[in-house]
């Protein structure tokens, strides 16, 4: 009988198919692909491939370039909105937290293409130029897709600090701003940290809005994945995996490195994103 | 006498149109070791935290050394509070909690410049004098070794500590301290209790300390000062407090004791259970007093022997003395005495004049400002009750309309009319059904009175008060109405 019986172990049986399934097994595909070639002899020359291309690397830079600059305006928004929200006594509060994260509801292919229609308004009208701004409409309209996720994770945080902490800098002399910097905004960096990763990642392949605001004018490493997978050569897929690859790697020792400060900054903080 | 430090005048706080703290005054002499006493909601760390800062006062100042600081942010004031769940900063170790406020200080220094020019200016405390200050005060608290540690890695008692230091290592002319040790177990608790005493003596600063533990304040503090519904209760010393509470709800408050109702017969004499007393202290004859009586104060005696008979009823050991429960006719006292009686046993009691302490009636009656609606009915604590309005008027009636007729044959309309009313206080009966009665509320204090219970109801929307003679135990924070006999109200002309 006691095979037969249920323990707490069990319940973990459906997320290790699924992890088997949907994560591990295509990572192994993708590093895979990545290392053969389209007879599946080992080969380097995806790699080599991707980075003796020039353009490519200036792909590399301006995904990447594009992505920092979304995540620190992000947050640089987000910040304050989260603050004035956290710290507001206003019961409507929620109402406004509501209205900020509420396009986040409505699927982002629709909202990337207002934003476009909003733009092309604003050319109309003479205010802004598209054609001459390609790589700023993209970053607007990434910053404006990503905002809620940044606007979350620090509310949530700037919400649960303890208040008497706050209270405790002021009575050791802590003038608003000094408590600010020296206690407040310590103590939010872990909702800024998974703000970061929330926005960040996405940003660094989500070719969609680079796509539509940036008229194709604007090729992000997302561009250059789909185009691989796209073409349909022997040698495509195999390419496109390397590539992948590349830009997993990047990710997560960037991730790791961010990890790392937020550790320095934080210590025994809140748990990690 | 030292010169006061901190004087508070008629300090007044709203919460939701409740006075949390309704008008307070006291001043605190520099050096003293204060304590604010009282049960939860008194007020007591609402009035710590104005004087923090923290909180803004809605009436009144707050002056200390003889300046308004009323409107001073909390970070302009020399004072230093210790948070009751420490409020230590988690992202950083102890070395730079305890350093927080050093590291924020300026300090005017003076010196030559080249030309022979004095120059003043402000600058930050050295590296080396921040590291010395806060290994002074770190050692202080008995965690010298535990600079480069996580503040979360440490026990209640070691944060307390931490929390502690962090305070005292800017050199406050007050240290606040908000139940510091209400998370601590007992043992913990009294070691601390007898090193904060101990820093007091070594620092030589004003430490104002808040808690709801009698026993705390009376081992710590030099004052006292007793707190209920936001009012200043009692201020004294540990024992004139426990010896001569001013009223029944100090004497309830501070430690155990038998609150009997008497009436002073003579000059020094006072008659409760029955039995006429000495007493020491001088109350007009005829005064309808509180008699409290220690536990410890009783003798107990053979039958026969002792100033009142009565009967064991209930033994309980309690370690280094027994607690035994003497009824005398529907009275029951409570007595502390290291020789156990058996219960049933037939014993006397002997009190020492000393020992009986009276003091004024709390409440004599409930007197309520009312409005006389329709013909005979009058509104007050929220409720609305028969009454009789032709006593208002001697020789008065009502005719068939329901106006009252003067002797003078006056015909009034008395509705809308201001009056005073008062009720008896054991002539208020109280009923379980929230909406049965003519006025409801929650039951906020129960005090036993050795032969009857003392109820508060309190109303919800205006916080009226009736204070209930009851021979029945009722529960606290229970919602309950009250009822009142017609001829129970006393009516009174409001003097315009």
């Amino acid at each position: 009988m006691n095979a037969l019986r249920f323990s707490r172990k069990h319940l973990g049986i459906p997320y290790i198919i699924f992890l088997s399934v949907f994560v591990i097994l295509p990572l192994v595909l993708i590093v895979l692909y990545a290392f053969t070639d389209s007879e599946w002899h080992f080969t380097l020359n995806n790699f080599a491939d991707f980075f003796l291309r020039s353009g490519n690397l200036k792909v590399l830079a301006i995904s990447f370039g594009l992505a920092l600059l979304t995540t620190v305006i992000c947050i640089l928004i987000a910040y304050p909105v989260a603050y004035v929200l956290a710290q507001s006594k206003l019961k409507a509060s929620g109402i406004y937290l509501l209205l900020f994260i509420l396009p986040m509801w409505i699927n982002f292919v629709l909202r990337t293409a207002a934003v476009k229609e909003l733009l092309y308004m604003l050319d109309g009208l003479g205010i802004y130029d598209v054609s001459e701004n390609y790589f700023l409409s993209t970053i607007i309209g990434m910053v404006y897709d990503y905002l809620p996720f940044s606007i979350l994770p620090i509310y949530t945080v700037l919400i649960k600090i303890d208040k008497s902490a706050i209270e405790a800098s002021m009575d050791l002399g802590a003038n608003p701003v000094q408590t600010f910097f020296r206690t407040t905004l310590p103590l939010s960096m872990p909702g800024i940290m998974s703000a970061v990763t929330m926005v960040f990642l996405p940003t660094t392949t989500t070719y969609v809005i680079a796509d539509t605001l940036g008229n194709s004018k604007v090729t992000i490493i997302g561009n250059l994945i789909k185009t691989q997978f796209d073409a349909g050569t022997a040698e495509s897929w195999h390419v496109g995996s390397a590539i992948s690859l590349v830009l997993l790697v990047i990710i997560f020792a960037s991730m790791l490195f961010s990890g790392k400060l937020n550790e320095n900054d934080q210590k025994g903080g809140a748990s990690k994103w | 006498m030292a010169e006061k430090i901190i004087e508070l005048k008629n300090l007044v706080k709203t919460y939701d149109g409740t006075n949390v703290v309704d008008g307070i005054n006291l001043y605190i002499r520099k050096g003293e070791f204060v304590t604010l006493l009282g049960p939860s909601g008194c007020g007591k760390t609402t009035t710590l935290r104005m004087i923090a800062g923290f909180e803004t006062p809605d009436g009144g100042e707050v002056l200390l050394n003889g300046k308004n600081i009323t409107d001073l942010p909390p970070y302009l004031r020399p004072v230093n509070t210790v948070f009751q769940r420490y409020a230590l900063f988690p992202h950083l170790n102890v070395y730079d909690n305890v350093a927080y406020g050093l590291k924020l200080k300026t300090v005017t220094a003076t010196y030559e410049n080249k030309n022979g020019e004095t120059i003043t200016k402000k600058q930050r405390l050295s590296k080396k004098e921040i590291d010395e200050r806060v290994s002074k005060a770190l050692k202080m608290v008995d965690l010298e070794e535990f600079e480069k540690r996580d503040v979360t890695t440490l026990s209640g008692g070691q944060q307390q500590r931490i929390a502690i230091a962090r305070a005292i290592v800017n050199e406050p002319e007050i240290l606040l301290l908000d139940e510091p040790l209400g998370a601590l177990d007992l043992k913990m608790r009294k070691d601390m209790q007898i090193e904060l005493k101990e820093m007091h003596r070594k620092l030589g600063i004003t430490f104002i300390y808040v808690t709801h533990d009698q026993e705390e304040a009376l081992t710590m503090s030099d004052t006292i000062v007793v707190m209920n519904d936001g009012v200043i209760q009692q201020i004294g010393t540990p024992k004139d407090i426990y010896n001569e509470p001013k009223n029944a709800f100090v004497a309830d408050f501070i430690g155990e004791s038998n609150i009997l109702s008497g009436t002073i017969v003579g000059k020094n004499k006072v008659r409760f259970i029955n039995k006429d007393f000495d007493m020491v202290d001088d109350f007009p004859e005829g005064d309808k007093v509180d008699v409290v009586v220690r536990p410890e104060d009783i003798f107990i005696v053979s039958k026969g022997l002792g100033q009142a008979d009565g009967k064991i009823i209930d033994s309980v050991f309690k370690g280094v003395h027994y607690e035994m429960t003497f009824k005398i006719g529907k009275t029951e006292i409570l007595i502390q005495d290291t020789v156990e009686r058996t219960v049933g046993e037939e014993v006397s009691i002997i009190i020492k004049p000393e020992d009986i302490h009276v003091m004024e009636k709390a409440v004599a009656s409930n007197t309520y400002i009312g409005t006389i609606t329709k013909r005979n009915t009058v509104e007050f604590g929220e409720g609305e009750f028969e009454c009789d309005v032709t006593t208002l008027y001697p020789n008065s009636h009502l005719d068939e309309e329901g106006y009252l007729i003067t002797e003078q044959g006056e015909k009034l309309d008395l509705t809308g009319t201001d009056v005073l009313v008062e009720v008896a206080l054991d002539k208020i009966e109280i009923i379980d059904n929230e909406d049965d009665g003519d006025a409801s509320g929650e039951i906020i204090s129960i005090i036993y009175k050795g032969d009857h219970y003392q109820v508060i109801i309190r109303t919800p929307e205006e916080e009226e008060d009736f204070v209930v003679d009851t021979d029945y135990l009722w529960n606290e924070n229970d919602k309950v109405s009250v009822k009142i006999k017609p001829e129970d109200i006393k009516l009174k002309l409001k003097e315009k």
